[in-house]
């Protein structure tokens, strides 16, 4: 049996045909719909909602947040959107009350928590025994987009530490919000200290591929001018004689499609124009497989076993089953063992408890007795006392009766 | 029992002017007084003391500059993002000498780098009030010292808290750092940053951000109201300045060419925004408060009724913290006590509470006997 397993290049004889695969790609694809997962992490009121409406072009409902949650809270919504042919399932994950509490330690928890939960879920369809991937509506984020304070100095401590946590779990994109309160010079040096606080502190944020001819000196270029300083709108203002959408301040209206007034123009493209497919893709190539590696590692597989052969999943999954269960007999066992030691504790404390009331119900009865006992005394006492007045009494009267004239006598005196 | 803005004495601004026949000739003279004051005034000089309170990047640096229009932080040095994550806060003080026509100012601003920056900001308002209160207690000592020759007044008259625009309204770290500090100095809220507000917007801002100092009762400074003979201009402007609040400022340390002049601005590609532009932002209004017409009321409520609060409380404080230790540590003399030992009325309490218990339990135990015996 030989078998060269050189590769050879063969030219083709005519037209076959094979060159519409791509399309046929496409086509199918665009039946089945795209699906975008978009995470906007940011203080409250730095203009996340109001971005989102500005890059879709339309009004997703939204209620103002306010400042006085007691923790971060990740509210997803998930819209159908269509242009042309193409159809998108758009999800929104907004993280209400960040940046509001006095104490941000615990602010990033639930937001690597949230992505996580996502990975978890689409493994678990991956691991099933029937599953159906290609139906399967993918939650995963694809792009975080972190909202930055205008402030003009710096980052601030909190970015710096949510960025730090998410970097490895999703593509980051940062972005300067409200960006129409700094000016030309100042904008220049706070990118280039933002840019340089993200390398010195290692945080590794979305690079805009420039492997592929066709998009790389574009996205080459879009590089150099991360984080994209953004200003949104829904509002529209008229300049000569177009109405576009802007802000109108008494100085002067900023516009939001105007590349010198600010980024939104390359916000857009970069994210929806040419790279939304990059970044599902990265998501799961890159993101996803660390997270499925990292779980599964945990749960105990690994590629191969100490003698370097291949492991079963299946072995390695009953072995766990097994383990698994005899944990859990274990702890029942605890369990019922500490039921029954509380029973009995309290079956002892009950009796003690008791056996107090009886004795202090003894004690009590036999003060009665002695009390009682007193009192008789002294009742025998007083009814001896009432005889031998009452005899007096009566040899008094007796005594009285012989002389009675002289008495009244005395009497009337 | 904290006294309360109103409740105290306080200088009329105006005179009433009484109505006599006094004729030329009967002229008295005192009339001259509030030109000696003047006089004298100007040749002791004036001193004020000016807190700014923010998070880092509120433009309050730029603020001072513009409005003392002088370069107070030439040398500063800022802050990274991660030498800020379990930041403390420090208090900075620059003080200053200016004069202005013959009339000299010490100035001292109070910095407060750090506030709010950390990643864990519980309790970051505490190094502020601690040194408000060393300021008084400072002031307290001197006041009851043997030599008042040389007091030097460090008290903080006047403290600017600013508030982000980028939220909709107070965020808690603000509304705990204004209830820790109402009652300790004079609280002047300010919008931070305000060009990156439309007019609506600051319009709608100011009124949530009223309406939440009401709803969580902060004291900010009140202007004292206006005297019923000054003329209708300048009670038509009192109102406004009044209905403005919180001012929406912006400052700038550049100056750039607007309309043909040279101004203070910041210069955009969409246009630019002048700070001393009525209608661009409330600076010039912060700023007439503040230095032109407001300054010295500003120390006159720091005198007589923050100083006055605390040192009403230190001295009950003392006074009874004194009978216990029955130590004399200050210079000043001890009033006769009144009030009674803490600890005795706790226990005579307790003592009267166990023989009540025992009374009513032989009580109860001779009724038992009783319906027994029955």
């Amino acid at each position: 049996f030989t078998s060269n397993e050189e590769k050879r290049n063969l030219s083709l004889g005519g037209h076959v045909g094979f060159d519409s695969l791509p399309e046929q790609l496409v086509s199918k694809s665009v039946t089945q719909g795209f699906c975008f997962n978009i995470l906007c992490v940011g203080e409250t009121g730095i203009g996340k909602s109001t971005l989102m409406n500005t890059l879709f072009n339309t009004m997703f409902e939204n209620e103002e947040a306010s400042h006085y949650q007691n923790g971060v809270y990740l509210r997803p919504r998930t819209y159908d959107l269509q242009e042309s042919n193409v159809r998108l399932k758009l999800t929104i994950v907004d993280t209400v009350g960040f940046g509001d509490q006095i104490n941000k330690e615990d602010s990033y928890k639930p937001i690597v928590d949230y992505i996580d939960t996502q990975f978890e879920n689409y493994l678990q369809e991956e691991l099933k025994i029937k599953r159906s991937l290609f139906n399967y509506h993918d939650t995963r984020i694809h792009i975080c987009l972190y909202f930055i304070a205008p402030t003009g100095h710096s980052l601030k401590s909190l970015d710096l530490v949510t960025m730090k946590k998410l970097d490895s779990k999703v593509n980051i994109i940062p972005i300067i919000a409200k960006a129409d309160t700094i000016s030309k010079s100042e904008l220049h040096k706070f990118k280039i200290k933002i840019m340089s606080e993200l390398v010195s502190n290692g945080v590794q944020i979305y690079q805009f591929p420039t492997d592929d001819e066709t998009v790389s000196e574009i996205n080459a270029s879009m590089n150099a001018h991360l984080p994209f300083a953004v200003v949104g709108s829904v509002e529209e203002v008229k300049v000569g004689n177009k109405a576009v959408r802007a802000r109108q301040y008494p100085w002067g209206v900023v516009q939001v499609e105007n590349e010198s007034h600010c980024d939104f123009v390359k916000l857009r493209e970069m994210l929806i124009r040419v790279n939304m497919e990059d970044l599902r893709e990265q998501t799961h190539a890159r993101h996803y497989e660390l997270y499925r590696r990292c779980k599964l590692e945990e749960m105990g597989f690994k590629d191969t076993d100490p003698d370097s052969e291949p492991f079963s999943l299946q072995e390695t999954y009953e072995a766990k089953r097994k383990e698994f269960l005899g944990d859990l007999q274990r702890k029942e066992e605890e369990m019922r063992q500490m039921f029954v030691n509380k029973v009995k504790e309290t079956e002892a404390e009950l009796k003690d408890k008791e056996r107090e009331l009886h004795e202090k119900f003894e004690q009590l009865k036999r003060m009665h007795q002695e009390e009682k006992k007193k009192v008789e005394d002294k009742r025998g006492y007083l009814e001896e006392e009432m005889n031998a007045f009452n005899k007096r009494k009566a040899a008094a009267e007796t005594l009285s009766l012989s002389q009675p004239v002289k008495k009244d006598k005395d009497k009337k005196k | 029992m904290i006294k309360h803005k109103g409740e105290c004495a306080r200088a009329p601004r105006a005179t009433q002017q009484l109505k006599n026949t006094i004729s030329e000739k009967q002229y008295v003279g005192f009339a001259t007084l509030p030109n000696q004051v003047h006089r004298k005034s100007v040749k002791k000089g004036f001193d004020f003391t000016l807190m700014v309170a923010g998070e880092s990047g509120m433009g309050k640096s730029t603020l001072v500059n513009s409005l003392f229009l002088t370069d107070l932080y030439k040398d500063r040095k800022l802050l990274n993002a991660e030498e800020r994550i379990n930041q403390t806060v420090e208090i900075i003080k620059h003080t200053v000498d200016i004069e202005e026509k013959g009339v000299k100012l010490k100035l001292t601003i109070v910095d407060t780098p750090g506030f709010g920056d950390a990643v864990n900001n519980n309790e970051c308002w505490k190094p502020i009030t601690d040194y408000i209160d060393q300021q008084f207690e400072q002031y307290f000592r001197d006041e009851s010292g043997l030599n008042r020759k040389n007091i030097q007044d460090n008290r903080v008259h006047c403290c600017l808290y600013f508030i982000p625009p980028f939220g909709h309204g107070l965020r808690p770290v603000d509304v705990e750092f204004m209830k820790a500090l109402h009652e300790k100095v004079n609280i002047i809220p300010l919008i931070a940053k305000a060009d990156c507000l439309t007019p609506n917007e600051i319009k709608k801002l100011k009124d949530r951000i009223r309406e939440e100092i009401d709803k969580f009762g902060i004291k900010v400074y009140q202007f004292p109201e206006c005297d019923s003979d000054e003329d209708e201009e300048f009670k038509q402007l009192d109102k406004e300045l009044k209905e403005c609040t919180p001012f929406a400022v912006i400052g700038s340390n550049t100056v750039v060419e607007a309309r043909g002049q040279r101004v203070r601005g910041r210069l955009y590609p969409w246009g630019i925004v002048e700070v001393e532009n009525q209608s661009h932002c409330d600076f010039v209004k912060l700023r007439n408060m503040l230095i032109r017409s407001h300054m010295h009321d500003l120390k006159d409520v720091t005198c007589d009724v923050h100083y006055e609060n605390y040192r009403a409380q230190c001295i009950q404080e003392m006074t009874s913290k004194l009978a216990q230790d029955n130590r004399m540590e200050s210079p000043i003399p001890i009033l006769p006590l009144s009030t009674p030992d803490v600890d005795t009325e706790k226990l005579i309490k307790m003592k009267d509470e166990e023989l009540k218990r025992m009374q009513e339990m032989l009580n109860k135990m001779q009724q038992q006997m009783h319906d027994k015996e029955q």
